[in-house]
């Protein structure tokens, strides 16, 4: 093959040569409809943003908006009079005694003293459920706490009912009571009037919603046993799914040989990726809690579940990152008298491990918003208490939203968002740490 | 292979020159690699000296190479590859019970094409030979082979005021130094160099030549380049490799001045490849 043979031929069979016009007045003619074409394509991308954009805001404003007053307690003042004969304790009672004095009388009592002429049985009763439930164990704790008040008279805050709370929160005009949505009476409308313009109500920060489990009382409802639950499960599913998968990644990518059965257990795992979640969910009730008695309602199990669910997320994640990992570092490694492992350890790994961290956090927070398989391993349950340990019976965020959002009571809407936002700041809160480590591992190459 | 390839692959018939020398470091003898079904080597038979830097030329794909990675059983790592024959290293064979592949790369060092260094720093890139193979009893020794392989590569004058920078922060020429300082800090015994010098420019390119030739000192070098120009600067003995097959072997000036085979005479006139 020599050059001028090339030319030759070009030339018989009428090639276009750089001296021909007309490719300069064919590209011209063409310029304007390729960059209209990218122009376009240009505007596509930026309208898809801002519609994300935009619901991303429209899903914020509306859950924020709605979860904000959950954040906020409304607390009423009482002069309590810690009479001994109504207890029936004294300061030297056990803690026993001390636990099952009855409190709730003494607030009833400081409600009706509040409040004297009221005499009816019926009318009575309406003023009692201005107050919550729950203020007789907030009661109960601050004497436990400091048994020598007994018999002495104090003054104290303790939590309004929810229906109370929405009226002082929303900031309802208690002028007109019949213009107000409610399941207050009037009368219960003009004592609670009485006592706002007395500077007996105050609104607070709701430490009740951090501390307390759910409860069926909206205002004594919190998240704490839900935030453990979800806290504790997905420690299990991590401790459980990132060692095994980043071992299964390494051995598939670095030592196993290339065969039929490798290329089976690929295939698998990836099936394994797109399994519904119930399914795992199936899975943990028959072999963990029906073979292995594990706990019902656990996070043990729950974690064993979600970090089978897991695990091909990461694998797969772990796999395309050692694949990234340049394969001159491995020669200059192995060329050094590495052996196959300390490859591995010390350049590989390393190198992948930003990949690796963020197929983890994908992994996670899908762990993290999945209630299909704990459905059948009964974490769908209402949990007052909030669990000690992996074994205790607990629920998850995002349980907890559908079981708030199930519930009638108005003040449950806004536990609801609420709960949301905690499981979005959880979220955020898991991408962060993911971030600095991935940060600490980044290294150009 | 077309028709004219496949007539001068049968032209081919046995080695020009003589491939052994007296005192032999690596003495390789019929050496034949597969890929498979395919054939990159037939038959080759090669002797390395020690103090010496033997050049492999000839053109793309004719399996310089892949003859070079036989030599430290890179060859190994890819799944498909058979490597049969028989190979030495001090009359000791290669694929025999007392060489592991672990000890023997520690014995036959190897640059790469392109410069590879390992995202740790400077220090780390030279000491980690040293560190795997326990060749430093403290971290005084550690710096002293640190330094050592540093100024044996000639870039310790460049870099001794940051060498816990990472060592991708270098220049072209200088990573291509370290990772030849990160091959003798093991204090090898052979060093293989594939096309070493391929992505430099031509002042890094001298540097590293000079380097060579320093290094011939107290190293046997086989090195494989595309210039034979290189070929011609920095060895003292030269084979041309072509389809392969070891097509010429001898002394460097003997091959650029007067081959005798007809396909090596083509090639370092540059008529093809």
């Amino acid at each position: 093959m020599n050059n001028s043979d090339k030319s030759n031929a070009g030339a018989a069979s009428g090639l276009p040569t750089p001296a021909n016009k007309d490719t300069t007045s064919i590209v011209k003619a063409s310029l304007k409809r390729r960059y209209a074409a990218e122009k376009r394509f240009k505007l596509y991308g930026i309208l898809s943003i801002c519609a994300s954009i935009g619901f991303l805001v429209i899903l914020m404003v509306s859950i924020f908006s709605k979860g904000w007053p959950a954040f906020i307690g409304t607390y009423m003042q009482l002069d309590i009079t810690l009479d001994q004969d109504t207890l029936g304790v004294t300061p030297q009672s056990s803690y026993k005694e001390l636990r099952a004095a009855n409190y709730s009388k003494l607030i009833n009592n400081a409600l009706l003293e509040r409040f004297p002429d009221v005499s009816k049985r019926k009318e009575k009763r309406a003023l009692y459920k201005l107050v919550s439930s729950g203020a007789e164990y907030q009661l109960s704790a601050h004497v436990i706490n400091d048994p020598s008040m007994i018999g002495q008279s104090i003054k104290m805050w303790v939590a309004a009912d929810d229906e109370v709370s929405a009226l002082i929160k929303y900031k309802a005009n208690l002028d007109e009571p019949e213009n107000i949505t409610t399941r207050l009476s009037e009368k219960q409308i003009a004592w609670t009037k009485q006592m706002l313009d007395a500077g007996e109500i105050k609104t607070g920060l709701n430490k009740a919603f951090f501390t307390n489990g759910d409860s069926r009382e909206p205002e004594q409802a919190g998240i704490r046993a839900a935030l453990v639950g979800s806290a504790f499960t997905l420690l299990i599913t991590f401790l459980l799914s990132f060692p095994v998968a980043v071992a299964a990644a390494i051995y598939l990518e670095e030592f196993a040989p290339q065969n039929r059965w490798t290329d089976l257990v690929e295939v698998n795992i990836n099936n394994l990726a797109a399994v519904p979640s119930i399914v795992f969910g199936l899975l943990g009730l028959a072999v963990f809690i029906n073979f292995f008695s594990l706990p019902r309602s656990a996070p043990i199990v729950g974690g064993i579940v979600l970090s089978l669910m897991t695990l091909p997320t990461i694998i797969i994640a772990s796999r395309a990152a050692l694949k990234a990992v340049p394969p001159s570092i491995r020669e200059a490694a192995r060329g050094l008298g590495a052996s196959p492992q300390q490859v591995v350890w010390h350049h590989v790994l390393p190198l992948a491990m930003p990949g690796i961290l963020t197929g983890t956090i994908i992994g996670l927070a899908q762990a993290l918003g999945e209630t299909a398989p704990l459905l059948m391993i009964g974490m769908v349950a209402f949990i007052v208490d909030v669990p000690s340990s992996i074994t205790d019976a607990a629920t998850v965020l995002p349980v907890q939203v559908f079981l708030w959002a199930d519930s009638p009571e108005r003040a449950f809407v806004e536990k609801t968002s609420a709960a949301i936002i905690v499981l979005l700041a959880f979220l955020i809160l898991m991408n962060a740490v993911a971030v600095l480590l991935r940060k600490k591992f980044e290294r150009r190459w | 292979m077309n028709e004219s390839q496949q007539t001068a692959f049968e032209d081919i018939k046995e080695t020009v020159g003589d491939v052994t020398v007296d005192n032999p470091k690596m003495c390789l003898k019929n050496i034949d690699v597969f890929y498979g079904d395919k054939q990159a080597i037939y038959d080759v038979s090669l002797d390395i000296a020690n103090n010496e830097v033997i050049a492999m030329i000839g053109p793309s794909g004719c399996g310089k190479s892949t003859f070079l990675r036989c030599m430290n059983r890179m060859n190994d790592t890819i799944p498909s590859c058979r490597v049969s024959g028989e190979m030495m290293l001090d009359g000791e064979d290669l694929y025999g019970p007392s060489l592991d592949p672990v000890l023997l790369r520690a014995r036959v060092g190897m640059v790469f094409q392109k410069p590879n260094p390992f995202a740790k720093s400077i220090y780390d890139n030279v000491a980690y030979g040293p560190r795997i193979h326990g060749l430093a009893n403290n971290r005084a020794e550690l710096d002293d082979i640190v330094v050592n392989s540093l100024q044996k590569a000639g870039l310790f004058s460049e870099v001794q005021d940051r060498l816990d920078a990472p060592g991708t922060s270098l220049s072209g020429g200088q990573q291509q130094r370290l990772c030849i300082a990160r091959t003798i800090a093991v204090s090898p015994e052979v060093i293989l160099m594939d096309e070493p010098c391929s992505a430099l420019d031509p002042i890094a390119t001298a540097r590293i030549e000079e380097l060579i030739d320093e290094l011939r000192q107290n190293y046997a070098i086989a090195i494989v380049t595309h210039s034979m120009q290189q070929a011609a600067r920095v060895s003292q003995r030269t084979a041309y490799f072509h389809l392969g097959k070891l097509v010429e072997v001898g002394a460097t000036n003997t091959i650029f001045t007067n081959p005798t085979h007809e396909l090596t005479e083509n090639y370092i006139t540059g008529r093809f490849g």
